[in-house]
């Protein structure tokens, strides 16, 4: 468990209440991933908090702030290099309750995590002409698309939709939709479809039931899983799952570390439990993940102690409590 | 800079690029109307298909033709995908004719049920430059590289066009919407030129926001902008995401403009394999950009008599394409313009 920064003190606490009144069979190793330095003087987590990981191969994450201009990449970012961690798993459910102006969405967003427009890789060419460099390989792109495809059998989906902008990109983005074919080819249970990027965002914002399973390269992801989380409500309610190479696997909720609102007992804590559900099913303990995901779920249906992001009254502890009761 | 451009008796000539897809279904739709108006329009068409044998020479005329007339009308152009296919032909029209700056108008339709209301919102988008310079590599098998280029000249020079569209328009806000936090050198210049920008028009509310934010934002509370002003990839998602608010990709406007000449089009640009091939598209967009065109050739008259009828036969509700909810054909709504403007 790594608390984190911010309100993630105050929600993983409530992950961990909710987790003792479930009875789930996890004993938690609280770790600290505040950044050191390696003898070349570059960003590491902690040993400790890395030998941790490694032998659990799982791990819950609050949200991790990152200093603005103190040299160095982001934390989420280190974790994501150190582990591996090459799928970014976004569900997004609308959750009833909590109306928006979008009923009955149901999808899961599967985005390339090491890549692409995110590689960093930066210069100017001349005085005020910067040129930025998208990666595509073929490895990364095989292992997205070829855990896309199983995540879908193995959760009964029916349909994968690659996203792309082949017809303006066309060798990087051409290349990632030739692994998606590939891999599709060797899928024929699941329905294959391919969809250039501007088509996905109009049809999304019109009617999102229409998708199921998406995957897509880094930034593609980054947009479409925000704009995912924006129809059903937002940043209080949505889990994640990033997934890495030598089987490990960590979750933590979309939001960030909420300043504004830390230490106030306000934070609303359903995108970290339902990504501490993600993480239940994950390591095949699918009823106690359906027992507590039907709790939260239902006191948020009710919609008698709802936090502020909600428009409701209630504290974290009350939420909390009243989920734990229902448990 | 029209001056000294074709103009015979007061009717002016303008470029007519019909494409494929629903093009050719819209155009028609604008040609009708067009001709009901008596609107002193004389088109100069070039008809081809993005995957026609000889698109590229079709182009080149047809950017000959721009050249001549300044303005033109146009429906899409479909462009393969993959490796080792040739480069959008919107590209090499938008780039040699420096039409650099893309604006998108989003409006929630008056009288029309749809998910959001009260959207307003106008996208302007860098038309020619990063994510679609097409310089892409392959740096050894399995390993691409596709170049993404900003620069300060063009990002200063979208910039200007946002705020003086802003001013002009009487608009309150604009949004630059970046991904400066990761691309802190490429999307870091644009957003440092949109600041200083900014600062020549203290009545103009400046706002910087990161581009996933921008799109969770669009779908939850999208009444909140106003102007938008993005690099290149990033309007083509802004752009989509407006239209799927206010009805869809037949429910836009659009058009293309540099410091010589402008070509106007739907605003979502989708080729239509949604819809092509059923008469059921709503030419909203279409019309409506035609009706841009006439404003911008002077015929301000004929411009508001046209975006007035459009308004009013979504208001009333009665003739409604599939995509507009209702199951009218692409030419009975033309018709019931026609029955509006006719003169
Ligand atoms: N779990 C939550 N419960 C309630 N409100 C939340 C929650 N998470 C985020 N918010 C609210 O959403 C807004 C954005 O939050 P977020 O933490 O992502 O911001 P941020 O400034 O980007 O933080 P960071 O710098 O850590 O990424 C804040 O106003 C915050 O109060
Ligand atoms: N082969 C195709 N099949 C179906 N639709 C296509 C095809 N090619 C392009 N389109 C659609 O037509 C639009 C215009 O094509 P093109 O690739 O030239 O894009 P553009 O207009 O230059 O750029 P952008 O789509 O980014 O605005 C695309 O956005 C896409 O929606
Ligand atoms: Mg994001
Ligand atoms: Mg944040």
């Amino acid at each position: 468990m790594i608390p984190g920064d911010g309100i993630g003190p105050e929600i993983s606490a409530a992950v961990k209440q909710i987790f003792a009144a479930a009875k789930a069979p996890i004993e938690w190793e609280d770790v600290d991933v505040t950044p050191t330095f390696d003898k070349y003087g570059r960003s590491t987590i902690p040993e400790a908090a890395k030998e941790s990981i490694n032998s659990t191969k799982i791990a819950l994450k609050g949200p991790l702030g990152t200093p603005i201009g103190k040299g160095h990449p982001s934390l989420n970012l280190t974790l994501r290099k150190t582990f591996d961690l090459f799928a970014n798993v976004r569900p997004c459910r609308s959750i009833v309750g909590y109306k928006t102006p979008y009923d009955n969405v149901d999808t899961v967003l599967i985005r390339e995590n090491t890549e692409g427009e995110y590689c960093g890789v930066e210069h100017e060419v001349v005085p005020g002409v910067v040129q930025s460099i998208k990666l595509i390989t073929r490895d990364a792109s095989m292992r997205v698309a070829n855990y896309a495809f199983e995540m879908a059998r193995s959760t009964g989906r029916k349909r994968v939709t690659a996203v792309h902008k082949a017809n303006i990109m066309k060798m990087s983005d051409g290349l990632f939709l030739e692994c998606c074919q590939e891999v599709a080819s060797r899928y024929p249970d699941i329905e294959f479809e391919e969809q250039l990027l501007d088509k996905t965002c109009l049809l999304i914002t019109e009617d999102p039931t229409q998708f199921d399973v998406l995957v897509m390269p880094n930034l593609y992801g980054d947009i479409l899983s925000d704009l995912s989380a924006g129809l059903i409500g937002g940043l209080g309610l949505t889990p994640s799952g990033n997934i890495g190479a030598g089987g490990i696997a960590m979750f933590e909720a979309v939001h960030g570390t909420a300043p504004d609102i830390a230490g106030q007992d306000k934070a609303n804590p359903t995108a970290l439990v339902l990504s501490s559900v993600m993480m239940l099913r994950h390591m095949n303990l699918g009823d106690f993940a359906d027992r507590i995901e039907s709790a939260i779920l239902a006191t948020i249906a009710e919609g008698k102690t709802l936090t502020g992001d909600l428009g409701g009254k209630s504290r974290c502890s009350e939420f909390t409590k009243a989920v734990c009761e229902r448990l | 800079a029209n001056s000294g451009l074709t103009k015979y008796g007061g009717r002016r000539t303008v470029t007519l690029i019909p494409g494929d897809g629903v093009g050719p279904e819209l155009t028609a739709a604008v040609q009708r109307v067009f001709k009901g108006m008596r609107a002193p329009i004389d088109f100069e068409e070039i008809a081809f298909h993005g995957t026609d044998d000889n698109a590229v020479e079709k182009v080149q005329e047809a950017i000959t033709s721009l050249r001549r007339n300044g303005v033109g009308l146009k429906g899409v152009l479909s462009t393969p995908r993959g490796r080792a296919t040739r480069k959008s032909l919107n590209m090499q029209l938008r780039t040699e004719l420096d039409l650099y700056a893309n604006v998108i108008l989003c409006k929630s339709p008056e009288g029309m049920d749809t998910r959001h209301k009260g959207v307003d919102v106008v996208v302007v988008r860098q038309n020619t430059e990063a994510e679609y310079t097409g310089l892409e590599h392959e740096i050894s098998p399995g390993v691409v590289e596709s170049l993404k280029v900003i620069s300060r000249e063009e990002s200063i020079r979208i910039a200007k066009f946002a705020f003086d569209y802003a001013q002009r328009n009487g608009r309150k806000k604009v949004t630059a919407v970046h991904k400066a936090n990761i691309m802190k050198q490429g999307d870091g210049l644009f957003l440092k030129c949109c600041k200083e920008i900014s600062a020549l028009y203290p009545d103009i509310v400046f706002e910087p926001m990161i581009v996933d934010n921008t799109s969770m934002q669009l779908v939850s509370k999208p009444q909140q902008f106003d102007v938008m002003v993005t690099p290149n990839l990033y309007g083509n998602i802004i752009g989509n995401i407006g239209a799927g608010l206010v009805g869809g990709a037949g429910m836009v406007a659009g058009f293309n403009v540099g410091y010589d000449f402008a070509v106007f089009e739907p605003g979502a640009r989708q080729a239509g394999d949604i819809v092509a091939g059923k008469p059921s598209v709503s030419p909203v967009g279409m019309l409506s950009s035609a009706a841009l065109m006439l404003q911008h050739l002077g015929m301000d008259t004929y411009a508001a008599a046209l975006q007035k009828a459009l308004d009013e036969v979504v208001q009333e509700g009665v003739v409604r394409t599939k995509d507009m909810g209702g199951d009218s054909t692409t030419e009975d709504f033309t018709d019931a313009i026609l029955a509006k403007v006719a003169v």
